[in-house]
């Protein structure tokens, strides 16, 4: 019965810890819309036309990384072709339920991807290119030998004369891109001023010709402008990108723009999850160091010390090495490379909290100190609340701005943090596409005449807007959540 | 103030302990020296005799903590928690996988590094905070609003990125230096300039940026607003009032790096084949070279207790309030 399933889900940690940090992300929401001054500061964020744009651009990233999560093994094709026409006799039954699926993790991007995927060329070859990067020995019709640059088997391929009819191809299918693009954001903008004008009580061409002119209250026409943006480039990737290599190809011959789109989910899985899984001890050390003062205090204080002694790279290099003796010492806990690769990047995560706990534990211990002494507090105390109740109450609603803050502000710096680990060798697993593996790879190319720099050129780019977005982002959340600054 | 000092001294030695209790942790505990054994050599060569050859050519084959077999103080002398992590404390850091002298290799990695950090170092503070109070004398003005989206631009961009396109633009298509290398005494110049370039123009962003929102919290005090009211001009105000006040945030972040300095920058040496401590780390890593890796940690966290040292001593020269006891 269940035999005819013709894939397996798998959940990796990071995955699970990923959906727990969304889920947490939709109940916190809830949270703020129940409560009018987190709702004002959040509304403070919508009102900066580079906060809006900023979240639109993460939002299309954070899409991507969601459809990479959702992992599954396919059947493998031999019994695929038996549960296609299974029949009730005993044997056939067994056979299907023993099925075998492959040891070939795959998410649901790779599934979109398949094109780009499965469309792997020999070697390099440059964005757009015909043929490949590098001379061949080419056998002609006639048996004699050729050195030249021998056709892609995917790029191009649906051109017979590449030279004379790229151009003319490319620029009608820009074109196309162009047309469907405007489609999809003229249905986008619909559903959202819909969205807005529910309940306004003004009509909704009016409130339609507002957001298309900056005079809402929430900066609508930075968002709608910028998913202008994203989506004519998905566009134009949607019609180019099975038909060319819009990014080339690498050394083995995989899409660039596939190994771009697979890096993101591994940054985010860094940029995201390493926050998420210090922050209880940031939080819990921080705020008892802070308010219960004494022994407490010193034993907090000397630990985030000692840590913070140590050179980072070097304590994240020492951890990252042992940690892959024991996930090498011990492959018979995975099942798949995949959950191996899975472990080491999440024993990164881990790694990457611990080192940076310290000052967000630092940060919150001094302004537990603060509010320990402002007069709330101490008529709680005087009352005889119990501290638990205290701290839960009273200390910590008021200190999970600085946390909201920290997490947003480490984002950019651990996406960028990453690229440079797997350079140093201490980074995700070699097997794992991320920024890092990628520049890594594309950087013993350089010296190459001519060049190949679209690799880089991707990864590089990708980073960038990514980061520009978490920093811009970040900002304005620090603006409008810092009271300080207000 | 001598007293003060003796006082942190003290302070640092059960920072150092703890140090060199979690890295004992790390990489004696976690791992048995039996499993990084049988990682360096290979799993499929790792046969127990080669193990206990691998183990007793480096001193891995004593017991951890306490030996039963010796007597009086060989007891604890001779263990593997002694030999790796008390000895240490002595600056004897033992032999590398590749049979040198760990505690040489520094002294002479010491040089290259300092050489290109310590350019860097003072390039880069002088012209971030130079960029900085340029912005802020510029204030509410579009200058200053497109410098700090200059700023957020620049250190969004990867280092790596800086590296890279530095090294193709300003080696490769201009050929105006060497790409990598490195030579002792004056010819050096020519292989520093472009690392220390790159390593500046790729940290002015972010700290510009948090110089700049240092100065700007420090021009909205009563302070400025009287030495304006004095008739003094902005310029006077900012070089004589701002910059002077707004030292004791900067030396905060500032100074605790200084004795770090020593360790290098592993990317940039890294990528410019400097061989200063840096690189020396790297290549450490790549080898799997624990030995390394654990004095480099060592060192590392003596420096920065220095740093924090050296910081509150600062804090003397700049705020005639702050004394020491």
């Amino acid at each position: 019965m269940s035999a005819a399933m013709s894939f397996q889900p798998v959940l990796l940690w990071t995955d699970l810890l990923l959906f727990l940090l969304l889920g947490s992300a939709v109940l916190a929401t809830l949270h703020v819309r129940a409560n009018p001054p987190l709702r004002e500061a959040w509304r403070r964020v919508g009102k900066r036309p580079t906060g809006m744009a900023a979240a639109t651009i993460l939002l299309a990233f954070v899409a991507v990384g969601v459809l990479d999560s959702l992992h599954f093994r396919p059947l493998l094709p031999a019994f695929e072709a038996s549960s296609a026409d299974v029949t009730p006799s005993g044997a056939a039954e067994a056979a299907a339920a023993e099925a075998m699926y492959s040891t070939e993790v795959l998410s649901l991007l790779d599934h979109l991807l398949a094109p780009l995927r499965l469309h792997t060329e020999k070697t390099y070859s440059a964005p757009f290119a015909a043929q490949l990067f590098q001379r061949e020995a080419m056998e002609l019709p006639d048996g004699r030998q050729l050195r030249g640059y021998p056709r892609l088997v995917h790029g191009a391929a649906h051109l017979q004369q590449p030279e004379s009819e790229q151009a003319a191809d490319i620029a009608q299918r820009l074109a196309r891109a162009a047309g469907q693009a405007l489609l999809a954001w003229l249905v986008i903008f619909a559903v959202l001023a819909s969205l807005v004008w529910r309940g306004s009580g003004l009509r909704w061409g009016e409130i339609a010709r507002a957001m298309l002119s900056a005079r809402t209250v929430l900066a609508w026409r930075a968002a709608l402008l910028t998913l202008g943006a994203v989506v004519l480039i998905v566009a134009i990737c949607l019609e180019l990108a099975p038909l060319y290599h819009v990014f080339g190809t690498d050394k083995v011959g995989q899409d660039v723009l596939y190994l771009s789109l697979k890096s993101v989910r591994t940054a985010l899985v860094i940029g995201t999850i390493t926050t998420l899984v210090m922050m209880p001890f940031a939080v819990a050390l921080g705020i008892a160091a802070g308010y219960l003062g004494g022994w407490v205090d010193d034993a907090v204080q000397y630990l985030y010390t000692v840590l913070n002694a140590i050179p980072g790279v070097l304590l994240i290099a020492a951890a990252v090495l042992m940690m892959q003796v024991v996930i090498d010492t011990n492959p018979q806990w995975f099942d798949t490379a995949a959950e191996r690769s899975d472990a080491r990047l999440l024993a990164l995560c881990f790694i990457l909290g611990i080192t940076s706990w310290t000052g967000l534990a630092r940060l919150l211990r001094g302004e537990t100190l603060k509010l320990r002494e402002l007069d709330y507090v101490q008529a709680a105390r005087a009352f005889g609340v119990k501290t638990p109740a205290i701290l839960r109450r009273h200390i910590l609603p008021n200190v999970m701005h600085l946390v909201m803050i920290a997490l947003v502000m480490d984002f950019s710096g651990l996406v960028l943090a990453e690229a440079v680990l797997s350079y140093v060798g201490i980074g995700v697993d070699p097997t794992t596409i991320s920024f890092g593996t990628m520049i890594n790879m594309a950087r013993a190319e350089l010296a190459r005449e001519p060049m190949v720099w679209w690799s880089l050129a991707a990864a590089f780019a990708f980073m960038f807007v990514l980061v520009l977005a978490a920093n811009l982002f970040a900002d304005v959340v620090r603006d409008a959540f810092d009271p300080r600054r207000s | 103030m001598f007293a003060y000092l003796i006082r942190r001294a003290m302070y640092a030695i059960p920072i150092l302990i703890g140090v060199n209790l979690l890295t004992f942790v790390l990489f004696f505990v976690v791992n048995s020296p039996d499993d990084v054994a049988r990682m360096q050599i290979g799993v499929k060569r790792a046969t127990p005799e080669a193990i206990e050859r691998w183990k007793l050519e480096r001193g891995y084959d004593k017991p951890m903590f306490i030996n039963t077999e010796a007597t009086g103080s060989a007891r604890f002398s001779e263990t593997i928690f002694f030999d790796k992590s008390l000895r240490m404390f002595a600056l004897d850091f033992g032999r590398a996988d590749d049979g040198r002298d760990i505690g040489q290799e520094i002294r002479d990695r010491m040089g290259p590094s300092l050489a290109i950090a310590l350019p860097t170092f003072i390039l880069s503070l002088g012209v971030s905070i130079s960029f900085a109070l340029l912005l802020v004398f510029f204030r509410a003005t579009y200058l200053d609003f497109w410098g700090v989206v200059l700023c957020v631009a620049m250190m969004s961009i990867s280092s790596l990125f800086y590296i890279i396109g530095g090294q193709w633009l300003v080696s490769k298509l201009w050929a105006l230096v060497p790409i990598s290398g490195y030579a002792s005494g004056l010819d050096a110049g020519r292989f520093l300039i472009l690392p220390v370039m790159i390593s500046v123009l790729a940290g002015i962003g972010s700290s510009a940026r948090w110089y700049r929102t240092i100065f700007l919290e420090e021009i909205s005090k009563d302070y400025v607003r009287t030495a304006r009211a004095k008739g003094l001009s902005e310029l006077a105000v900012l070089f004589r009032h701002v910059l002077r006040n707004a030292l004791i945030p900067i030396l905060t972040g500032v100074v605790v790096v200084i004795p770090l300095l020593f360790m290098g920058s592993l990317l940039v040496e890294s990528f410019f084949a400097i061989p200063g401590l840096g690189s020396y780390t790297i290549d450490a890593i790549n080898a799997q070279d624990f030995a390394v890796v654990r004095a480099m940690v060592f060192i590392g966290s003596v420096l920065y207790i220095i740093g924090l040292i050296l910081t509150d001593l600062s804090y003397t020269l700049v705020d005639p309030r702050v004394s020491l006891q």
